[in-house]
């Protein structure tokens, strides 16, 4: 009892450092230079922390930390986008401060413990980065598509031969479709945009999708390209190809509406925070422990379930208590309306803010961190 | 004995990371692979595969320019111009090697593989179905081809230029041609170096990671010799490349694996070069 109270208090604590730390932010940003708020001695940070992870975040990051700077100009965030599975084995390890990952800790690695937190710190995990998806296309002429989950599927199993094939005429009335092969391109190397696509496929296509979900393509043969901006590359030189890929690269190909429930829904910002908001919270986690259960198959009007959720991993508490007070501050810029918007403009993510309990959830999350 | 540490050091590394791989189960190792084996056979024809057809493609022009340079035009401008624009050549990244194999290459060699895939699809390398996008292994082997070249021509240069004045002068005197002096008073002495410059061309081919990467569209587990089709065998180096940076715990053990046995198939290639280099000698 005594132990719990007192971590109350704690976090209490904290919670209020952080407020005051938020407080000299804004005061610094509405007069720029009068000297306010430098009293406080959380308001100006100073150090450096590293984070790493998945690659998917980079443009988010970049916009990020450049946004960061301008807020607080003697902090050095460092992000090294190795990858999910690195950055997680990487902050496990304590080698890093915060990790970006598009596949949460399991409970295990969870109970496990981590290298860079106090004793008894619990993690705080948040979704920062929301994508939607998309399946793009070079068609001549041609900017959007309907296409079915289960044509989808039979696309990138090689079963359609040409684009006038009857399941994508029927779909699409009044589209003069050519006769011009289909050559679906998958991601060559592990990625989670693979795994996250084909979780949705194998929801919303059901048997004509055998797979299970996996980072690694699971169909034999096809073409393979590097990278998202490989697959973006190799679509773009190539008529009648198409590949999966996240919105904020995919500028310039013609993109897919997916049917969702009995509409066609295209790609969008607010699509894919709807879907993030149609979805529930896994079960026994931590109250700071922010990870959905994406719920691939909602028929909700409006929602975009193709989606991409990639999240932040830090400490509770951590051993360096001078980390913990960065980390606070950089998770509190990134979750904020600024912070999402800066993400946005850079990378065509979709705001968290944009759903109202998600970022409720989010940033009392976030305020537990220091 | 710097170097041979060196090369001991790493020896060990791999040993001892990737050697345990060897005996790994599915689901330690990474492509959901059933064994280690079924995973780096593959992958090891791929490397070879590539490597010999970056060979077969660099080796005539290596030595065409390098005969030019030395024989035919060595005191002219053009034969020393040439020699120079080779040697820059090998100034270049492989990463930008990678990105004009992507953004030039492959979309130019869309047409050829299907016309290949047409006209000759008897013959088991262009069995098809040819590739929309060109990412094959053609266009991979030509992309190292041209990477490999400016070593190559520069070995071939080094061995022509050796080749003793009196020997091509007394073979002119003769009467034979220039092509017919080169046959026989040239290239007869140069062909331990000519060895030698291929070999150091395959072993770089083999290696070759960011380039063939960028460029080819792989299957893991394919051991195939078509080289049109968008179905194409991957390499050793592009495979750890693309897979390591998702990996994690027994996979990058496995990886590390894979890294040993394309230190064996180098070793290998190397032994074997110099066995040939040295028969060629005594004629």
């Amino acid at each position: 009892m005594i132990g719990r109270m007192t971590k109350v208090a704690a976090t209490a604590t904290a919670a209020g450092m952080i407020l005051a730390a938020l407080a000299g932010c804004a005061a610094n940003e509405e007069t720029p230079g009068d000297g306010k708020g430098s009293g406080s001695p959380a308001a100006k940070l100073s150090g450096t922390i590293d984070g790493a992870g998945a690659s998917s975040q980079s443009a988010a990051q970049e916009a990020w930390r450049g946004g960061f700077a301008k807020l607080q100009s003697d902090v050095v965030i460092n992000y090294d986008p190795t990858g999910s599975g690195t950055g997680r084995e990487q902050f496990t390890e304590g080698g890093v401060a915060f990790v970006g990952t598009d596949a949460p800790f399991s409970l295990d690695d969870v109970a496990a413990g981590f290298g860079s937190c106090a004793d008894g710190s619990g993690l705080v995990e948040v979704p920062v980065y929301i994508s939607p998806i998309v399946v793009a296309f070079n068609l001549d002429g041609i900017t959007e598509l309907n296409l079915a989950p289960k044509t989808i599927a039979d696309i990138f199993l090689g079963k359609i031969a040409k684009w006038n094939d009857p399941a994508i005429t029927a779909d699409n009335p009044g589209v003069n479709l050519p006769d011009t092969n289909v050559a679906a391109v998958h991601r060559a190397d592990k990625s989670g945009t693979t795994e996250n696509f084909t979780d949705w496929l194998a929801a919303n296509a059901k048997d004509a999708w055998p797979h299970e979900p996996a980072e690694e393509w699971p169909v034999s043969g096809g073409e393979a390209a590097e990278k998202t901006q490989g697959v973006v590359a190799t679509v773009t030189s190539t008529p009648g190809a198409v590949g999966y890929v996240d919105a904020g690269q995919a500028s310039g190909l013609g993109w897919a509406a997916i049917k969702v429930g009995g509409a066609w829904v295209s790609a969008s910002p607010e699509g894919a925070a709807k879907a993030v908001g149609e979805s529930s919270l896994q079960e026994g986690r931590a109250d700071t422990d922010v990870v959905y259960d994406l719920n691939r198959t909602t028929e909700a009007a409006g929602a975009y379930p193709l989606i991409l959720v990639s999240y932040l991993g830090a400490c509770e508490k951590y051993k360096d208590a001078e980390q913990g007070k960065l980390v606070a501050g950089y998770f509190q810029y990134v979750t904020s309306e600024d912070g999402q918007a800066a993400a946005a403009a850079n990378a065509g993510s979709a705001p968290l803010t944009s759903e109202e309990g998600l970022s409720a959830k989010v940033s009392s999350a976030v305020a537990s961190i220091g | 004995m710097a170097v041979l540490a060196v090369l001991a050091g790493v020896l060990i590394f791999l040993a001892v990371e990737g050697g345990p791989a060897v005996f790994y189960k599915q689901g330690a190792l990474p492509a959901h692979a059933t064994s280690f084996w079924q995973l780096a056979g593959p992958l090891a024809f791929g490397s070879l595969w590539v490597a010999v057809i970056a060979l077969a493609f660099a080796a005539p022009p290596a030595i065409g320019v390098a005969l030019a340079a030395t024989v035919y035009a060595p005191n002219q401008r053009f034969g020393r111009l040439l020699a120079a624009v080779l040697d820059l050549l090998a100034a270049v990244p492989s990463v930008v090697f990678g990105l004009w194999g992507l953004m030039i290459l492959a979309p130019l060699m869309g047409p050829v593989d299907a016309w290949l895939g047409r006209y000759l699809p008897w013959l088991p390398f262009f069995a098809g179905p040819p590739s929309p996008t060109g990412r094959t292994v053609l266009t991979a082997g030509l992309v190292v081809a041209v990477m490999i070249l400016p070593i190559m021509a520069a070995m071939c240069r080094e061995t022509f230029a050796l080749t003793p004045t009196t020997l091509m002068e007394a073979g002119l005197a003769l009467g034979a041609t220039r092509w017919e002096m080169v046959r026989w008073a040239v290239l007869p002495g140069a062909r331990s170096g000519m060895v030698a410059g291929a070999m150091l061309g395959f072993g770089r081919a083999l290696g070759e990671t960011m380039a063939v990467a960028m460029v080819l569209s792989p299957t893991p587990f394919l051991v195939s010799v078509n080289v049109i089709s968008s179905d194409n065998p991957a390499t050793i180096a592009a495979f750890i490349a693309s897979t390591f940076p998702e990996s994690r715990g027994k996979q990058v053990g496995a990886l590390i694996g894979l890294g040993l046995v394309l230190f064996g198939v180098s070793l290998l290639i190397s032994v074997i070069g110099r066995r040939i280099g040295r028969k060629a000698v005594p004629a």
